[in-house]
């Protein structure tokens, strides 16, 4: 089976525990304002078969430790769940952490074929980053133009199997950190049973040169990347609920 | 009972048996410190009065337009100048330069040249009677290589297809062993000295008589060394008996080497495991504190960071800055499977803590698995707070080099007082490709005579056609004209340290020598990965030559996308590794000067901004004039995927084949190496 692929980083240390060979994944369904991999949303990219990145990923196994291993990102990774699944099949009988970084859109619980494949999905991974866009549905629609049940639904479908989840809020002034839904956040993180960590990623400005190349109008446009403070305040209000 | 009282208390071997042997003192004598830094003491007072003086000078020195005062009519020998003093009652260490610190000393033996135009940037003079001297009297190394060179060396140096030669300055990279100075005394170096010339007797030989010549010069340099401390009130002539002594004597010998010597990269060797047998012994008889000791090392250490040398302004450009290169190792693990960290391992690098950050002494660990985890977390302290000290693997070195080898400049090792080298700059090997391609001629240089490209070696036969470069074509014309650079390289290198042993030997450091020392002959590459991506860009795309009038192809056309040095991709790397191999395997293949042993670096650290400007548009895309890549680093901008596989891509290159080291730079943003919590 073949994937998108967007692009490699043999030395990721930000998504997921140790460190980390991270796929990012081509093509994703929302349109987060403050999106700064715009050149993953179409469904282009280059396809890799999975022994391609199998054989790729092989090279690094010794710098992985006990804690590091394989993050598939995007992009939107599920999109192509399929794909991820027999990669991921493939990891786990070389002994390789994985993990995916998601925004559990692609997940419908109404659905049982996909209900079935996230299933298959589960027992090949051993941890989720999921990102909480917004709590708000109303607000998340705005901010991404998708609902957020999907997203909901599928971290109580994690936490229903006793999946390990890190919870990850991008923090952007104005939009996503204010108190309340801070705290609706926490409320909800609350509610589940397996969260072994939240991460606040403050909003950065990094991915502006790409929607210049792109020729898309940047949404963001003024809107400032949150100071030392907000951002501890944040993280403070979402791991202790105050 | 011990020969000296300066050895009493130390455990006798090898080293006090009539033998000069610093190794083994070492390893009979000092103390593992597995524990962490909570011992460590702050700066003095008399430490943060002498550190605000150095930081006065510098701002003075500064304002000055880069040199507060430079000697211009007394040339710099051990004995030339009175004792200078930063504050003579607060000093524990003592000895500058000159006659005053931040005087600039007047040192011509490599080359009048330099020095004399380093002076007038400055707006200095030189005394006419120097030049005098210097051009009618006493011939430099820069004139007696200038009389050897051929045309054809001539052409090559022009063209800066070899390019930074010493061949107008001081060689550098000799590290004599300075802790003798401190361990032995000088007379017993001296009296050693004296038997192996009573050793070289025989058939007088011109090799044989121009080894009793440097012996006895290095038996003058010895006694002169005791003649610049006499004038600092120190009797270096005994083994020193207190740890401050110890570091007084071993300075001097260094200082007597800066005194003596401008030379490229004027390292200083392994000490601190060394000084810390004193600082233990001393401490132990309780006639020193922590305090003290501390304050020993931040004195000693002051000294070194203000080193100077009177330089020009394009050597500063090649160079990146005025450095000194002044690189002490410190730790590493012992053959023995001990650690080589010490207490004074800390010191040193807490000296980074009392006096700030600085880039000389160039602190070098020498890293390995195996070092106590206390001293890797001190190392990553100090190096997130100062960014200031640079790692080389001793996994990687200690094998071939055992666990007394130092670091000359960033990364040439050699076994302190048992190996030399003799520095040979670089050989660019992205201009070699364009002279493959162009059977010779320059792609940027006209001959002054005929207006015509110049013709640097002798006439290959040039690719011709205008279709897509063959790679298989240009691949043996470019081995040809690597055949023709490895040869016409030695043999240059072979001039220039003949004549730098001839007019200006390093009597001083080479007395701090075994007297059979182990040469290397440290050719280099600049380059690499340019050469390597032109390379894949001509056989994995499509390469067309673009022609001039002369007919010269000056620029390229690539058609297609294809695989670059740096992404861990086997196609690009192999290229990197058949490049250096076959390089150096031509290298070896010829005489080098006094049996040298051909070794090759790669570490252009930022000469190669200057070595791109001189190197036309290249087959991967690269424009003419714009910087290669420093070392071994891929070019810049090409290595897409992640740190790590750009590292495993320079990893690739055999170490074996490039002994005299590699490098290569890396940035990184401490946020992207992880989250903190």
């Amino acid at each position: 089976m073949t994937g998108r692929i967007h692009s490699f980083e043999s030395f990721g240390t930000v998504d997921g525990p140790g460190i980390r060979f991270v796929v990012f994944l081509q093509g994703c369904p929302l349109r987060c304002q403050y999106c700064h991999n715009p050149d993953t949303w179409d469904a282009g990219g280059t396809e890799y078969s999975v022994d391609e990145i199998i054989d790729r990923v092989l090279k690094y196994k010794n710098y992985f430790g006990d804690q590091g291993g394989v993050t598939v990102t995007g992009g939107e990774p599920l999109v192509q769940i399929d794909f991820v699944t027999e990669l991921f099949t493939k990891l786990k009988q070389k002994g390789i952490h994985t993990c995916v970084d998601t925004s559990g859109i692609m997940f419908n619980g109404a659905s049982e074929a996909s209900v079935q494949k996230h299933e298959k999905l589960l027992t090949v991974t051993d941890l989720f980053l999921l990102d909480i866009k917004h709590i708000d549905d109303e607000a998340c629609q705005k901010l991404t133009g998708k609902s957020n049940k999907n997203t909901l639904d599928f971290a109580r479908f994690l936490s229903d199997r006793d999946k390990k989840i890190w919870i990850r809020q991008v923090l952007v002034p104005g939009l996503t950190d204010s108190e309340e839904s801070l705290l609706r956040t926490r409320a909800f993180i609350d509610s589940l049973q397996t969260v072994e960590k939240v991460e606040v990623l403050p909003y950065h400005t990094m991915g502006e040169v790409k929607y210049q190349k792109l020729g898309l109008a940047y949404p963001l446009k003024g809107v400032e990347t949150p100071t030392k403070e907000q951002v501890a305040n944040a993280k403070r209000i979402l791991s202790e609920g105050r | 009972m011990m020969q000296y009282k300066g050895w009493e208390g130390f455990v006798p071997g090898k080293w006090c048996n009539d033998e000069v042997d610093v190794r083994d003192f070492i390893q009979h004598n000092y103390t593992p410190y597995e524990g962490d830094s909570a011992f460590l003491a702050p700066a003095t007072e008399a430490t943060k009065k002498l550190w605000a003086i150095v930081c006065d000078l510098t701002k003075k020195e500064l304002a000055a337009g880069g040199v507060l005062d430079a000697d211009t009519k007394v040339v710099s020998t051990l004995t030339s100048h009175d004792a200078g003093y930063l504050d003579k009652d607060l000093e524990k260490i003592v000895g500058v330069q000159t006659d005053a610190p931040f005087k600039r000393a007047l040192q011509p033996f490599g080359g009048l040249r330099i020095s004399e135009s380093a002076l007038q940037l400055y707006g200095f003079e030189l005394d006419p009677s120097i030049k005098e001297i210097f051009t009618k009297y006493r011939k430099t190394h820069n004139e007696g290589v200038f009389d050897a060179y051929t045309p054809e060396m001539r052409a090559a140096r022009s063209a800066h297809i070899l390019t930074g030669l010493p061949d107008g300055y001081g060689r550098g990279r000799i590290v004599g062993d300075y802790r003798r100075v401190a361990l032995y005394g000088v007379d017993y170096l001296i009296q050693k000295k004296e038997e192996d010339k009573l050793a070289m007797g025989g058939t007088m030989t011109p090799d044989k008589v121009r080894d009793r010549e440097e012996v006895s010069e290095q038996i003058k340099a010895l006694k002169a060394l005791k003649e610049m401390a006499a004038k600092y009130g120190c009797d270096i002539s005994k083994p020193a008996t207190t740890a401050q002594e110890a570091i007084q004597a071993l300075y001097f010998g260094y200082l007597g080497a800066v005194k003596d010597q401008n030379g490229a990269a004027m390292s200083i060797g392994r000490n601190s495991t060394f000084l810390d047998i004193y600082i233990e012994r001393d401490l132990k008889k309780g006639i020193i504190t922590e305090e003290q000791a501390q304050e020993f090392m931040d004195h000693f250490i002051m000294k070194l960071r203000i080193v100077k040398f009177m330089r020009t302004k394009e050597y500063n450009e090649l160079f990146s800055g005025d450095p000194t290169w002044v690189t002490e190792v410190i730790g590493g693990m012992g053959v023995d499977g001990r650690t080589l960290v010490t207490k004074n391992s800390f010191r040193v690098l807490h000296t980074l803590d009392n006096l700030g950050p600085a880039p000389e002494p160039n602190l070098t660990v020498l890293w390995s698995k195996r070092l106590p985890i206390a001293f890797k977390r001190y190392c990553a302290e100090i190096s997130i707070r100062t960014s200031s000290i640079q790692y080389e693997s001793d996994d990687l070195m200690r094998p071939e080099m055992g666990d007394d080898y130092c670091i000359a400049c960033c990364v040439s090792c050699m076994k302190v007082g048992k190996d030399m080298q003799f520095f040979g700059a670089r050989a660019n090997l992205a201009k070699c490709l364009l002279y493959a391609i162009n059977g010779g001629k320059d792609e940027l240089i006209l001959d002054k005579k005929t207006g015509k490209p110049m013709q640097v070696s002798p006439e290959f036969m040039p690719i011709t056609s205008n279709d897509a470069l063959d790679f298989e074509d240009v691949k043996a014309k470019f081995d040809n004209m690597m055949t023709w650079l490895a040869e016409l390289y030695v043999n240059t290198l072979n001039v220039i340290h003949y004549m730098h042993d001839k007019y200006s030997y390093e009597s001083l450091e080479m007395a701090l020598h075994d007297t059979k020392v182990r040469r290397f002959f440290a050719t280099g590459i600049a380059g690499l990965s340019c050469a390597a991506d032109s390379l894949s860009a001509i056989k994995y795309a499509k390469v067309y030559p673009i022609r001039n009038e002369h007919g010269i192809v000056v620029d390229f056309r690539i058609e297609g996308d294809f695989p670059k040095y740096g992404n861990n991709d086997d196609r690009a790397d192999e290229l990197a590794v058949w490049l250096l191999k076959t390089f150096m395997k031509k290298v070896k293949s010829h005489y080098t000067y006094r049996e040298s042993v051909p070794t090759t670096s790669i570490l252009t650290i930022t000469s190669n901004v200057v070595y791109g400007k001189k190197t036309g548009n290249t087959p991967d895309g690269r424009r003419g004039g714009t910087p290669l890549a420093p070392g071994a680093n891929p070019m810049h901008g090409r290595d897409s995927n992640g740190a790590l596989a750009s590292l495993e891509s320079v990893a690739k290159l055999p170490y074996e084949y490039s002994r005299d080291g590699i490098s290569n730079t890396f940035s990184i943003m401490p946020a992207s190496l992880g989250k903190d919590d």
